[in-house]
């Protein structure tokens, strides 16, 4: 039950959405570069980086906060739609690769690769690769989780079933047969949708972008845990077997919720992709998959602010410590994930907030 | 290192014998060796004196032809005589070359090389296999026979035939037959080439293949090489016998390496099983228990530089310590807290397996580090003639059989494994009846950490030691224990021996990536069919 006498957080993340997509543009272009409250067009790209982190973060706690599936292969989907976006910004550099090839990739050329593989086609066009940037790990997760959830495949088995699926997709996006590139993965884009990419302009566009993507997944999320259809994979999350045996759909709701946070994730790896300007196998890495499972955990489960928070919080903490202090961050990271489970298993927002997690 | 401080096994082999032979008469006293004909650049004279001193039967020949091919055989230039350097470093001892006496020690630039071309090396290895065939070892005659293999020229053929009738060991006696018959393949007379077939097949050497598929060419035109029709198909049908003797030692390979592999997944497998089957627990940190294990033959050769060969023993009992410690530490300080909360101790305990292997890369690096293998260790194992196994993987396969083994009488017939059993079947049951069940908790946790310890030091044997060493083998572990099903060490012993040797047929026609992509959707698949596993565990617990 929500509490009365204190506004919901949910204001709390649309106004420093607000307040982000209003603020950064302005400091960053409207701003001289000498004052001292010039917002770097590096800083840009680094709160767009958190921003999608944010979004990827939304849609784990989507699936484990809500549906209390565990899943350790998150970082796939989010590696998918980056790779779809990938392969669409690789077509858009045409004849100004090395070679010169306006029909093949560069890294095609180097292979020896006669014609374009059929996986490729289509991807010159922009909105083809947005459908596919969402329809791959939407389709991978129904397929995916259709086999899982119809054998009830639950907990850490499914964990780590999910886990072995981004190891898998890891070791095949290794091979260079495959056509992505191989161990160098997807770079060296131009630019998208005939903007170059490196330019000031682009990257606040990609910014803001990024917050509307994420203001709008987190106002749909928020719909959606509040509809008839969240209470019941609540239910689902807290008591499977009874949900079942009322006459709910159980498959049901974790296959939809499984795949719209699938596609979530790949939006999230789609809007990362330009920005930080390369898409490789190591997105693919369980590491990074159970890294982002720590994000929500530190941040809070079960209440989408919290993940926001919780990926805000542990990439800046990631971002200062690489920096400053490298050999110690795994230590950081290590101690997180001991320490938030024992001690605040609610994470900071169960902490702080005096609002019961839904 | 240099390649000149490396001695050629022929020419150490043939020194003891050649000092046995110096005792017989009629042996050509060594000043009377042509040395003085190696200086120089002619090439051909080179060759005479290397085939005059081979076969002049003086006891110092095999040394100073392996020195020489080694380039170890100098000049001194302030008295031109004749040296063998013992390494190759700049300043060196040196011997005379033709007594053997000893000179002290003389700077590098002192002394003149012996130069030698590649068609100087086929006469020098050639001229050393045949002084071989007069050593007393069994099986240094048996290399020398085989090293001749490619080689018909007239001296070697008579050498051969000089040995073969002394010949006492019925294994090298048949050897010398084949090389014999391989020369004898050329003989324009049909039925001694006929008769050189017949000899030769059933043979496993690597060059009797190759004479064979050469008899069965064709020129530009399509017509055979071999005229002769009845040579041609017993030709055939050699090969097609050897190319299935082959086809089988393969298949008993392919099978030893993924039983080896499949015996270690077991290993680091049954402490997971035994862990989550008992407490309901996954442990991420299972891999770096491992690791700590590997890390811990590591240490114990290190500190015992002088006792490699035994250094493993100890190792055994350390690394099985180490990591079960560790492992207790980690249910006491933080599992047993998470009780029932299974995602959340997967959660933790991968944070404690961040938290180690940064541990290990701050201790000792991020680099590889290198386990040395005991002497008894390294090597082969032949059988028959064409079918070699490694001794380590072979060991392997033996140590993780006697650690399963152990693993399945302690569950089996001590009264700790009666506690671990029961508390596995019913918890709140076996509390009732008085076992401390967080007392077993601990010592299952521990158990299966030292386990994968074990682990760890056979993989040290296989692979290189690393940070990432753990990770690298949890994922397949993972796959091991829900193939297998939990709460049964036979589950995890049919599964992970079949995953090894899965992965060990598709390696060679899928690549070892794709066969691990395969392996992982073939396991999607099967928990389709049997989400519990081969063998699941039944009763009303299993249903919790």
């Amino acid at each position: 039950m929500r509490a009365l006498h204190a506004p919901h957080p949910d204001r709390y993340v649309y106004g420093i959405l607000l307040l982000l997509v209003v603020l950064v543009p302005t400091l960053n272009l409207g701003v001289s570069e000498s004052s001292a409250l010039h917002v770097s067009t590096y800083t840009v790209t680094l709160l767009g980086k958190y921003l999608c982190y944010a979004l990827l973060a939304l849609s784990v706690d989507l699936v484990w906060g809500f549906g209390g599936i565990l899943s350790l292969g998150h970082g796939a989907f989010f590696a998918l739609g980056g790779y779809a976006m990938g392969m669409y910004l690789m077509r858009q550099i045409g004849a100004r690769g090395v070679y010169g090839n306006a029909e093949l990739p560069d890294f095609m050329v180097f292979l020896n690769w006669q014609e374009l593989p059929l996986a490729w086609w289509g991807f010159a066009s922009f909105p083809y690769a947005m459908a596919m940037v969402m329809l791959v790990p939407g389709v991978l997760a129904g397929v995916f989780g259709y086999f899982a959830f119809r054998s009830r495949v639950t907990g850490v088995y499914l964990s780590i079933i999910t886990q072995a699926l981004t190891y898998a997709l890891l070791l095949a996006f290794f091979r260079n047969e495959m056509g992505f590139g191989g161990n160098n993965g997807l770079t060296d884009f131009k630019d998208i949708l005939g903007f170059e990419l490196a330019a000031s302009t682009t990257r606040i566009a990609l910014f803001v972008a990024s917050v509307l993507a994420l203001a709008l997944a987190y106002g749909g999320c928020r719909a959606l845990v509040n509809s008839k259809f969240g209470r019941v994979l609540v239910a689902v999350r807290d008591a499977e077997s009874r949900a079942r045996f009322i006459g709910y759909k159980v498959e049901h709701y974790k296959l939809w919720v499984f795949s719209a946070s699938a596609v979530l994730a790949g939006i999230a790896g789609a809007l990362y992709v330009p920005q930080v300007g390369i898409i490789n196998p190591g997105e693919f890495s369980p590491l990074n998959s159970i890294e982002l499972v720590i994000w929500v955990a530190v941040g809070g489960r079960g209440t989408l602010y919290g993940a926001l928070l919780g990926a805000f919080v542990v990439n800046f903490a990631k971002t200062w410590f690489t920096g400053a202090l490298p050999e110690l961050w795994l230590f950081v990271l290590g101690a997180m994930f001991v320490l938030v489970t024992l001690l605040i298993p609610r994470g900071i927002a169960g902490y702080l907030g005096k609002e019961k997690s839904t | 290192m240099s390649a000149l401080t490396y001695s050629s096994t022929i020419g150490r082999l043939l020194l003891a014998s050649c000092l046995l032979l110096a005792s017989l008469p009629g042996i050509a006293a060594a000043a009377d060796l042509p040395l003085a004909k190696l200086m120089g650049f002619d090439f051909k004279a080179k060759s005479a004196a290397i085939t005059a001193i081979a076969d002049s039967g003086s006891p110092r020949a095999a040394t100073i032809l392996g020195a020489l091919l080694d380039g170890r055989l100098l000049m001194r230039k302030a008295d031109s005589r004749m040296v063998i350097a013992a390494t190759s470093e700049p300043k060196t001892a040196i011997s005379d070359a033709l007594d053997g006496s000893e000179l002290g020690s003389e700077e590098l630039v002192n002394l003149k090389k012996v130069v030698i071309n590649n068609q100087l090396r086929l006469v020098l290895r050639g001229a050393l296999a045949r002084l071989g065939l007069a050593n007393s070892d069994r099986d240094a005659r048996l290399a020398a026979v085989e090293a001749l293999a490619a080689d018909d020229t007239p001296g070697t053929i008579a050498a051969l035939e000089d040995a073969l009738p002394k010949e006492q060991d019925a294994g090298v006696k048949r050897a010398m037959q084949v090389v014999l018959a391989l020369a004898a393949l050329g003989r324009p007379e049909e039925t001694q080439r006929l008769a050189a077939v017949n000899i030769v097949s059933g043979s496993m050497l690597g060059e009797v293949r190759n004479r064979l598929a050469a008899l069965l060419a064709k020129d530009a035109e399509g017509k055979p090489l071999e005229p002769s029709m009845d040579v041609r198909v017993a030709a055939a049908r050699a090969l097609r016998a050897i190319d299935e003797r082959r086809a089988h030692y393969e298949l008993v390979q392919t099978i030893f390496f993924g039983l080896s592999l499949g015996f270690v997944l077991v290993l680091a497998a049954t402490g997971l099983a035994i862990t989550f089957g008992v407490m309901g627990v996954i442990n991420m940190a299972h891999g770096e228990m491992m690791m700590l294990g590997a890390y811990t033959t590591y240490v114990v050769q290190q500190a015992f530089p002088n006792h490699i060969e035994q250094s493993l023993f100890m190792a055994i009992p350390a690394a099985f310590l180490v990591a079960a410690a560790v492992g207790i530490v980690i249910e006491r300080g933080i599992v047993r807290f998470l009780y029932g909360r299974p995602l959340e101790t997967l959660l933790a305990t991968f944070g404690v397996s961040l938290f180690l292997q940064q541990v290990v890369r701050s201790v000792f690096s991020p680099l590889n580090r290198a386990v040395a293998t005991p002497q008894w260790m390294s090597g082969q194992l032949l059988l028959g003639d064409a079918l070699a196994l490694t001794w380590n993987r072979l060991y392997i396969i033996v140590f993780s059989a006697l650690v399963f083994a152990a693993l399945l009488a302690l569950l089996r017939f001590t009264s700790l494994g009666l506690h671990v059993r029961a508390v596995a079947q019913n918890r709140a049951m076996a509390r009732a009846m008085g076992v401390r069940a967080g007392w077993v908790d601990a010592l299952t946790f521990g158990l299966g950490s030292g386990v994968a310890g074990l682990a760890g030091v056979a993989l040290s044997q296989l692979t290189n030691v690393g940070p990432n060493l753990g990770q690298s083998y949890i994922i397949d572990s993972f796959m091991v224990v829900v193939f297998g099903g939990v709460g049964n060490l036979w589950g995890t012993l049919v599964a992970g021996l079949s995953l090894g040797i899965a992965n060990k047929f598709l390696e060679p026609f899928a690549g070892a990536v794709l066969a691990k992509i395969l392996v992982l959707v073939f396991i999607i698949l099967f928990i389709q069919k049997w989400p519990r596993g081969l063998f699941p565990q039944r009763g009303r617990a299993a249903e919790a």
